[in-house]
């Protein structure tokens, strides 16, 4: 029976349900070869978790490096001389803290628009009695195997809708993910009919009983839903490149690559002073603002494991 | 006989003005849920559905100021072009390659690591190295180009390690050699440990009874992971293959554009590339929809191949 317990290796809190994860079989004849391997296993998942994250590391300790250290050391991870020339540098013109406050204003209002959209179409949809239920799931699912294509979905947002220099462009045309949407739905069919039936009782129509009854219930997929959102607007910079105009506009995400892929120089406000003053970014000055781009999503990284982990196990187990 | 033609057409017209009159009731009965719908079905017919109808400008020659509406029809005379400037095979050729490759390489990744972490029986261990191995997903793909500038190029510690030991140093970042080795490996790098999650899932569904009668029956740990283990993750393995399959032309124009440059445009021009950069860059929109016109129906037909090649596996498939 002890042993037993051992092979219950880690579990998960799912729905309530408690799962184990990974009931790894425990060798009760333990062979050398057994040995052996578990000895190799071991090492070779803490080298790869290792060179996951090693240049992640490498670019956050480097960054404090100075300039010349990282010119004449060969290569090394902590360096000798700790400075903050690099950050000063970067946060000498407000181009970064503007683009920074740009995408927090960009994640915070599209999350809210997402939230609001997926919501709003799940919920109904998840009432079997509703009478135009299937042919609207049926117009989720085509639109889910079958796009316009880049260059349709382009020309419907710019010229169309005439969206193109707005922050209306990167919020709106991704405002559902179809996946995600039929995902809530599911957890909206899911949750008992009495509950709502009985608010329907005492006298709720269906928007009153959605926010009181139904969201207060959902927190925990809202959340998670939310952040998978979250975490998407943080990190795209595609409609950003293509829809906006005005470089004071510009999310975190489009400056770093206009920074280091297309190698413009850093301090964008300081090269107006001199128009002959086309330096290439200092290897540190990258480094800073690699770090000044990762370190939010760090930050709430423990969070983000935890939902993103239950999120995939839902849409996993449900599909 | 009249009367008998009367009350077919009154039967008739009964069932028509049926539907709209039991949409009318059901309406008059969920006016809340029908309401809330109106946002979602929007969003879908104007975001999703309008360029799928914009498609037609592929079969015009659409210009900005006439609308789709007046612009010349010129048939297929772009699908025509695009097969007569015989760049068409480069393009796809591109495409396929990197597709097999990242099918070859980048998906069995986090089968193979899903089954090393579920023979670790450490809880603690597993953790600390799952948490690390999920940190990249959360990277934006800019940040991940951005660190493999910083860390292969010119100044890069990599480039400089390379040098060292082997005396001369490759291009990492132009040479169009390695440029599909790099995408994959970034890609490998990414989601690798992300990618587990779905597998570790599919393995907590196994009955650890299983491997208790296992065994007592004498099975070795391969003999316990080939008979037991992975059976259990083999239709999630074919539905997650089912879904690449789908996906096949997709080559991440995101990822793509981040890491091609002029040196490397001989591989690095996959359709999605080439889709951007003749259309959203140079503005050739009806050339441009066709080309992705192609590539969707293409796509569509490989999620129904594959689907269909599932089914013949004796799997669910995705549908």
């Amino acid at each position: 029976m002890a042993k037993k317990d051992k092979q219950e290796v880690s579990s998960v809190e799912l729905n309530g349900k408690v799962i184990t994860i990974g009931n790894g079989p425990v060798g009760v004849y333990r062979t050398k070869g057994s040995i052996i391997f578990d000895i190799l296993n071991y090492t070779i998942i803490g080298l790869v978790a290792l060179t996951t994250v090693l240049p992640i590391i490498y670019i956050i300790f480097n960054s404090f490096a100075t300039e010349l250290e990282l010119q004449t050391r060969p290569m090394f991870i902590i360096p000798n001389v700790w400075s903050v020339d690099a950050y000063k540098y970067i946060f000498a013109s407000n181009k970064i803290l503007r683009s920074f406050g740009n995408s927090i204003f960009i994640t915070i209002c599209g999350t809210l628009i997402n939230l609001f959209f997926t919501v709003t179409m799940a919920y109904p949809l998840s009432k079997k009695y509703l009478r135009m239920r299937t042919p609207l799931l049926n117009m989720v699912i085509i639109s889910m195997f079958f796009s316009g294509g880049m260059i349709p979905g382009y020309i419907v947002v710019s010229s169309w809708l005439k969206m193109r220099g707005t922050y209306w462009a990167l919020l709106l045309p991704g405002a559902i993910s179809a996946y995600n949407m039929m995902i809530v739905k599911n957890f909206f069919q899911g949750i008992p009919q009495e509950l709502e039936e009985s608010a329907h009782l005492d006298g709720c129509n269906d928007l009153t009983t959605l926010v009181r009854i139904v969201l207060p219930l959902s927190l925990p997929v809202l959340a998670t839903f939310g952040l998978f959102y979250a975490v998407g607007h943080w990190n795209s910079y595609f409609p950003a490149m293509i829809y906006l105009t005005d470089d004071k506009m510009y999310p975190l995400q489009l400056i770093l690559r206009n920074i280091i892929v297309t190698a413009e120089a850093a301090a964008g406000d300081m090269s107006l002073m001199d128009p002959n003053f086309v330096e290439p970014p200092k290897q540190s000055i990258k480094m800073a603002v690699i770090v000044v781009a990762t370190v939010p999503i760090m930050c709430v990284y423990p969070f983000l494991q935890k939902y993103f982990v239950k999120g995939v196990m839902v849409g996993a187990l449900k599909g | 006989m009249s009367s008998k033609s009367a009350v077919k057409a009154d039967s008739l017209s009964r069932e028509k003005v049926g539907y709209w009159k039991k949409l009318g009731i059901d309406l008059a009965k969920n006016p809340w849920l029908y309401i809330m719908l109106i946002p979602g079905i929007i969003y879908f017919i104007v975001f999703k559905y309008l360029p799928m109808w914009g498609i037609i400008i592929g079969f015009e020659n659409y210009s900005p100021f006439l609308g789709p509406f007046k612009s010349e029809w010129k048939g297929l005379y772009w699908f025509q072009r695009f097969f007569a400037t015989r760049k068409w095979w480069d393009y796809t050729s591109n495409t396929l390659i990197l597709s097999v490759m990242s099918i070859v390489f980048t998906f069995p990744a986090p089968i193979i690591l899903a089954l090393l972490l579920n023979e670790i029986r450490n809880i603690h261990y597993k953790k600390v190295t799952q948490t690390l191995l999920y940190v990249p997903h959360f990277i934006s793909i800019v940040i991940v180009v951005s660190i493999t500038y910083v860390i292969f190029g010119a100044d890069g510690i990599i480039y400089k390690l390379t040098q060292s030991v082997f005396g001369t140093t490759i291009d990492y970042l132009g040479d169009p050699k390695v440029f599909r080795w790099m995408i994959v490996g970034q890609n490998i790098w990414k989601e690798t440990g992300w990618g587990t999650i779905i597998f570790l899932a599919a393995l907590t569904n196994v009955d650890t009874q299983l491997y208790e009668a296992a065994m007592i029956d004498g099975a070795n740990r391969a003999q316990r992971l080939w008979h037991i283990t992975l059976p259990a993750i083999r239709s999630t393995v074919v539905l997650m293959l089912v879904l690449r399959m789908g996906s096949v032309l997709d080559t991440g124009y995101e990822h793509l554009i981040l890491m091609s440059n002029s040196l490397n445009r001989s591989v690095s021009q996959t359709l999605d590339v080439f889709v951007y950069q003749n259309g959203i860059v140079n503005g050739q929109y009806s050339y441009t929809t066709a080309v992705g016109l192609m590539k969707s129906l293409v796509s569509v037909i490989m999620v129904i191949t594959s689907n269909k090649i599932a089914h013949a596996l004796g799997e669910e498939g995705l549908y």
